[in-house]
């Protein structure tokens, strides 16, 4: 297997992130937002393990698992928060539910 | 028998007393109050073994314990007595079953309120014996929350407003403390503790202990209370229920008292002899300001209130005067404003509970309807205006003469206080007791109840024992205080306040 | 230890158990406190009176004992002891206060039968003894200031006794307070001796001013104890609470306010002598000039009073003038003896005033009697005696004491005080001529409905006896016998009046002069053409005569002047610097914090979107830093 240098997954790793990023800023829909969090989760992921292999230990690849655990209960409960939510306002959009303000 | 620890017992006797009130029912508010009355009482009756095994010839610390709690970080549970702390200790115990006979007309919610006031006893007691300044803070904290507590839901109309007060003046003086025993405590040079006597010798150059005083001393000056700390005084005071009252003015504001002379000088004692000056002016104008203002006041308990703001700063400049008389006649100053103080919320209370108003234009000619309650007002009164052959007489010539042997003429605006004194009382006493009844609700005023005579009756005589023979509790005051005025003064300098020649500037 | 020394506590001792017994039962007692409160003043007297002889069975050089009783505060090396001293000064003042005490006890139990509060009253009457002979019986300044509080506490009592009435509130007020404001710079005064002394003992204080004490030291402490006496003593400047002490029972005028607490002043100079002197003739001349104006000064108001309890009250400050001015000269014993014959023949007046104010049911403005001598002889008779003695006349025993001061300012050389003493001597004897003469001689004239009687027997049981001494007390104190003078001379001081044609002519001018007031009294008073005359004169100067009418607006200056101003600032200080100030700054900043949590909370605006931009630009933020501080490697 040819070295691929490290540089290439974390310009990666960036551009997933940017990706997020924007896509958490420009869209509404509370399933996509979630999508776009997922990418930004992974993109760290990536970053992790990047790292984990140049540094030669595995503290990378640990931390990637306990993101991964985490983000799979973010989800469940998240998930579970936007069914609610759709179930009484038949929308999905997350600027419907502003009640938390000043 | 000496091998008892006395001292633990009595301070936490009070708060495994809450257990007792626990497990009577809500409703039956007169067993409640019996339990508080009997807790209190034998937590009394046990501090007398403190005063009987207490020796007098000694400046050290006495009868107390010293286990490890958490020696990781150097905090250890370490407790004592000497002769500045024990008469808090034995004012506290005595105090408080007057307290809760005084709290008797208390029907709603009596259960937490009896509650709260023993944890307030624990936490009173635990600051006046606690030697780890860890130990300290936490019940310097915890004595704390139960006052606001009875103060915000035992209250009168603005209770609320002045609760809130009373607790944040406090807390931002504690914090400012906080730091500073932090900082103390990073500075130790050996392994780290929070004990006080080993922190005693930490060397520190004189611009930290200037602000570690300063710390310190923000704490203390709040809890005094020095103007221009002390607004929140008069409030708590006035919306305190009785018992609140008479707990805050008689040991809460001794605290801070306590601590300058505990803590503020000997950790510091650089820095406190080159503020005194800054802390004497403090005190002369407490005793002038709060006499003043108490002169106008329309309200009987704001009125008392802003007499204590006066008397501690008699206190304050009793402690700071570095002369032993001074210093002496400050900490019997502190056992006798607490009594004179304390039985005049007392009676004020027993008047308020007949009439239901604080205004001093309310009433008038009560003297009439009730001759007894009016003459154990007077002879209350005279005690806190300091009339000779009472207690107040003592402590105030005592600091005034230390005052006068070290710095000659500040005297003449503390004297002036008794001028003061004596206006702002007799004038208040004449508009309550004296003249024609013009209101008719004060025709028909109860005298005094039998229950009301014995919580009076033991305050009463101490005042004027105290007055007549102070001997037995300068002797065991003396050794403590000569130890913290010779920390205040130069080492250099004469051990003993020589009167005459060996003192002349 | 010696019978004077065994008993010093028991004279204290019994009328202290008789108030503390009258104040914790007198109420089931009725009648009997007035027995009970008579009779340990009585007891005490006697064994004022054994003392005495004892204290004269002894060698003149050891007629001074001291007796320790316990230790009282201590600190480091301050100490002061409940510690009593007998000796010749004290025993005369403990005769004085209570054999005239004594006698005023019994003559209330007549005068205040009925009173509400009969056994209250011999309860405070017995404490006020008991702190006035601890006051006189203290051999240290500390315990001196104990009974001097104490009789200013008791005189706060009594004169407040009929508490429901305003003007005697007020009046009971008035006094305490203004004393404090005495009571103040004698405690400086004690402060600066402590200090300077090393102990208030009376001995240690008098030998350190015979010896180590500098003379502005002495002038500075013996000037501050002096402001004590003028508040105590009711001396100018701070004589004002006198007249209003009025208001109380007139039994109470006679003991606290004319024989016995106001004299304390001129107890205290008399013992304190050698500071006095040791101040190098200053703090004299203050007493002796203050002594001397107040004399004037209270003389002048006396003659344009109409109430009869307060010309005796003008009367009493005038006296005591005079008792200073012969302090001030030097002449210590011919004050103490003016001040025992003042205690002699002032309370039988008074007790002469309350026995017609008894008569006319509390009638005390002198325009509504007349000819009350016929209706009541007894009282008439006494109260003349009472006038003769204060007018000086002769073999009165005003006469030969008011003599003895004036000869020994004359002596002196301060012609000028003398001068003064004589004026007022003429001043003296004409109101209380027209007192007299307004109220017992004339036509019978009494207020609507009163039926004046005779002093009943309980009252006229101390008349008598006190206008007894009135006629007869100048013998304590003739000329070459055995004298008070003598007597005193240990503790004060040798006297020297010189003897020959001198001393005759001044005594004869002083009598002179006093017979000459009260003629002129009778002319303006007893004839109808009197009071044409009055008019007359009055016209001459009628500024002066308003203003000796308002009291020379002295209250009204204190009031504007001092208590006014004070109260604003007192104000000033609640209302504005309290609330304003201090709490305003508190308040603001709880304001502050409350305002900018609102204008904050604006930020949350619900928006998810808005969240994580604010977010973003959060780790933007933090990234650069990083990079700034580490540097783009």
């Amino acid at each position: 297997m040819t070295d691929v240098p490290p540089g290439y997954f974390l310009a990666l790793a960036g551009l997933m992130f940017t990706i997020g990023v924007i896509g958490v800023l420009v869209r509404r829909n509370a399933i996509v937002l979630f999508m776009f969090i997922e990418l930004m989760l992974n993109a760290v992921n990536l970053v992790f393990v990047t790292f984990a292999r140049m540094k030669g230990n595995i503290d990378g690849q640990v931390l990637v698992f306990f993101v991964l655990v985490v983000a799979a209960a973010e989800v469940v409960v998240g998930l579970a928060i936007i069914m609610l939510i759709a179930r009484r306002r038949a929308s999905a959009n997350v600027d419907d539910v502003r009640l938390l303000k000043w | 028998m000496s091998e008892w620890p006395f001292l633990d017992i009595v301070v936490f006797l009070p708060l495994a007393g809450t257990l007792l009130i626990g497990l009577i029912p809500r409703a039956r508010v007169g067993a409640l109050r019996i339990g508080a009355l009997a807790v209190t009482v034998v937590t009394f009756l046990l501090s007398l073994g403190i005063l009987m095994n207490f020796d007098t010839g000694t400046a050290d610390f006495q009868l107390g314990t010293s286990v490890e709690w958490i020696p990781e970080w150097g905090i250890s549970y370490i407790t004592g007595v000497d002769g500045v702390s024990l008469w808090m200790v034995m004012l506290t115990t005595f105090l408080m079953p007057l307290s809760v006979l005084a709290s008797w007309s208390v029907e709603r919610r009596a259960k937490p309120y009896f509650i709260f006031l023993l944890t307030l006893e624990t936490g009173l007691l635990g600051v006046f014996v606690s030697l780890d300044l860890f130990l300290f803070y936490v019940f310097w904290e915890a004595s704390l929350v139960p006052m606001y507590l009875l103060i915000g839901i035992w209250g009168y109309r603005n209770r609320v407003y002045a609760a809130m007060k009373f607790f944040l003046f406090t807390l931002v003086g504690s914090l400012l403390m906080l730091v500073a025993i932090l900082f103390l405590y990073f500075s130790f040079p050996g392994s780290p503790t929070f004990n006080y006597q080993e922190l005693l010798g930490t060397p520190l150059s004189l611009g930290t202990q200037r602000l570690l005083f300063l710390g310190f001393f923000a704490s203390f000056a709040v809890k005094v209370p020095l103007v221009p700390l002390h607004t929140w005084l008069p409030d708590a005071h006035t919306e305190a229920p009785t018992a609140g009252s008479v707990m805050l003015a008689a040991v809460l504001l001794k605290l801070g008292a306590y601590g300058l002379i505990r803590f503020a000088i000997p950790l510091f004692p650089d820095a406190a002899r080159e503020l005194v000056p800054l802390v004497m002016t403090l005190a002369i104008i407490g005793i002038v300001y709060g006499a003043a203002v108490a002169i106008v006041q329309r309200d009987m308990k704001r009125l008392i209130a802003y007499s204590s703001i006066a008397h501690l700063g008699f206190i304050v400049l009793g402690v700071f005067v570095g002369s032993i008389q001074g210093m002496s006649g400050g900490i019997l100053q502190m056992l006798n404003h607490g009594l004179s103080t304390g039985a005049l919320f007392m009676l004020f209370g027993a008047l308020y509970e007949r009439r239901h108003t604080r205004r001093i234009a309310d009433y008038g000619g009560v003297a009439r309807s009730a001759p007894v309650l009016a003459g154990v007002f007077l002879f209350v009164a005279l005690s806190s205006l300091g009339l000779p052959g009472l207690n107040g007489f003592v402590g105030e010539f005592l600091v005034l003469l230390g005052t006068f042997f070290r710095y000659r003429w500040w005297v003449v605006p503390a004297a002036f206080g008794i001028i003061l004194a004596a206006i702002y009382l007799l004038w208040a006493y004449k508009r309550v007791f004296h003249g024609p009844i013009t209101n008719d609700a004060n025709l028909r005023i109860p005298d005094l109840r039998p229950r009301e005579m014995v919580m009076l009756a033991p305050i009463l005589v101490l005042i004027a024992f105290i007055g007549v023979y102070p001997k037995p509790f300068l002797d065991r005051i003396e050794p403590s205080a000569q130890k913290v005025v010779d920390q205040l003064r130069d080492s250099s300098a004469l051990p003993e306040a020589a009167v005459g020649d060996a003192d002349a500037p | 230890m010696t019978t004077d020394a065994v008993l010093a506590p028991f004279i204290i001792g019994l009328p202290l158990a008789g108030a503390v017994i009258l104040l914790l039962f007198g109420k089931r007692m009725g009648r009997v406190a007035g027995v009970i409160g008579s009779a340990t003043v009585g007891v005490a007297f006697i064994l004022g009176v054994i003392s005495f002889f004892s204290l004269l069975s002894r060698p003149e050089e050891e007629r001074a004992v001291s007796r320790h009783l316990f230790e009282w505060i201590t600190a480091g090396s301050f100490q002061a002891g409940v510690d009593l001293l007998v000796d010749q000064l004290s025993i005369v003042m403990v005769l004085v206060v209570t054999g005239v005490g004594a006698l005023i006890h019994v003559y209330s139990i007549g005068y205040m039968h009925g009173d509400e509060r009969y056994p209250r009253f011999f309860a405070y009457l017995n404490l006020f003894v008991a702190f006035m002979l601890v006051l006189v019986l203290a051999d240290n300044l500390l315990l001196l200031y104990v009974g001097w509080e104490g009789v200013g506490l008791c005189s706060y009592l009594l004169i407040g006794f009929w508490f429901e009435r305003r003007a005697a509130a007020n009046a009971a007020k008035k006094a305490f307070i203004v004393n404090r404001i005495g009571d103040f710079s004698f405690l400086l005064g004690i402060l600066l001796l402590a200090f300077t002394v090393g102990s208030l003992t009376i001995g240690g204080v008098n030998s350190a001013a015979a010896g180590e004490l500098t003379a502005g030291t002495a002038t500075v402490a013996a000037l501050l104890l002096f402001g004590g006496a003028t508040g105590k003593s009711a001396q100018i400047p701070l004589y004002v609470w006198l007249p209003d002490a009025m208001e109380g029972p007139t039994p109470v005028s006679a003991l606290i306010h004319a024989a016995t607490m106001v004299t304390a002043g001129v107890y205290m100079v008399v013992r304190f002598s050698p500071v006095f002197e040791a101040s190098g003739g200053t703090a004299l001349a203050v007493v002796a000039w203050v002594g001397a104006i107040t004399a004037l000064w209270a003389a002048l108001m006396a003659c344009a009073e109409y109430d009869i309890k307060r010309v005796l009250a003008y009367s009493t400050i005038s006296q005591l003038g005079y008792m200073f001015l012969a302090a001030g000269v030097g002449a210590y014993s011919a004050g103490m003896f003016h001040l025992v014959t003042h205690a002699f023949f002032k309370a039988l007046m008074f007790l002469g005033a309350g026995a017609v104010m008894h008569a006319l049911a509390g009638e005390v403005d002198m325009r509504k009697m007349g000819g009350l001598r016929k209706a009541m002889p007894v009282v008439g008779l006494t109260f003349l005696a009472g006038v003769l003695a204060i007018s000086g006349v002769a073999p009165f025993a005003g006469f030969f004491s008011k003599d003895s001061i004036l000869a020994s300012a004359w002596f002196e050389d301060q012609y000028a005080l003398w001068g003064i003493a004589v004026f007022t001597t003429l001043l003296t004897a004409f109101y209380m001529a027209r007192l007299f003469f307004r109220v017992f001689e004339g036509d019978l004239k009494v207020p609507e409905g009163a039926h004046p009687h005779d002093a009943p027997r309980s009252m006229a049981a101390a008349l008598v006896p006190l206008a007894v001494l009135a006629v007869i007390g100048g013998v304590i104190n003739l000329p070459r016998l055995v004298t008070l003078e003598h007597f005193l001379e240990p503790v004060v001081g040798e006297s020297h009046v010189p003897t020959g044609l001198t001393p005759w002519v001044l005594g004869g001018i002083a009598l002179l002069v006093g017979i000459a007031g009260i003629l002129i009294a009778r002319a303006f008073y007893t004839t109808t053409a009197g009071a044409t005359r009055r008019q007359r004169l009055q016209r001459l100067a009628p500024w002066f005569v308003t203003a000796v009418r308002n009291k020379f607006f002295v209250d009204r200056i204190y009031g504007r002047g001092i208590v006014l101003p004070g109260k604003a600032l007192a104000s000033f200080s609640s209302s504005v610097l309290d609330t304003k100030v201090i709490d305003g700054v508190v308040n603001g900043v709880a304001w502050l914090i409350g305002r900018g949590a609102e204008e904050g909370r604006h930020v949350q605006t619900g928006y998810v979107r808005n969240y994580a931009v604010i977010t973003l630009l959060g780790v933007v933020v933090l990234v650069g830093i990083l990079f700034l501080r580490i540097g783009v490697a």
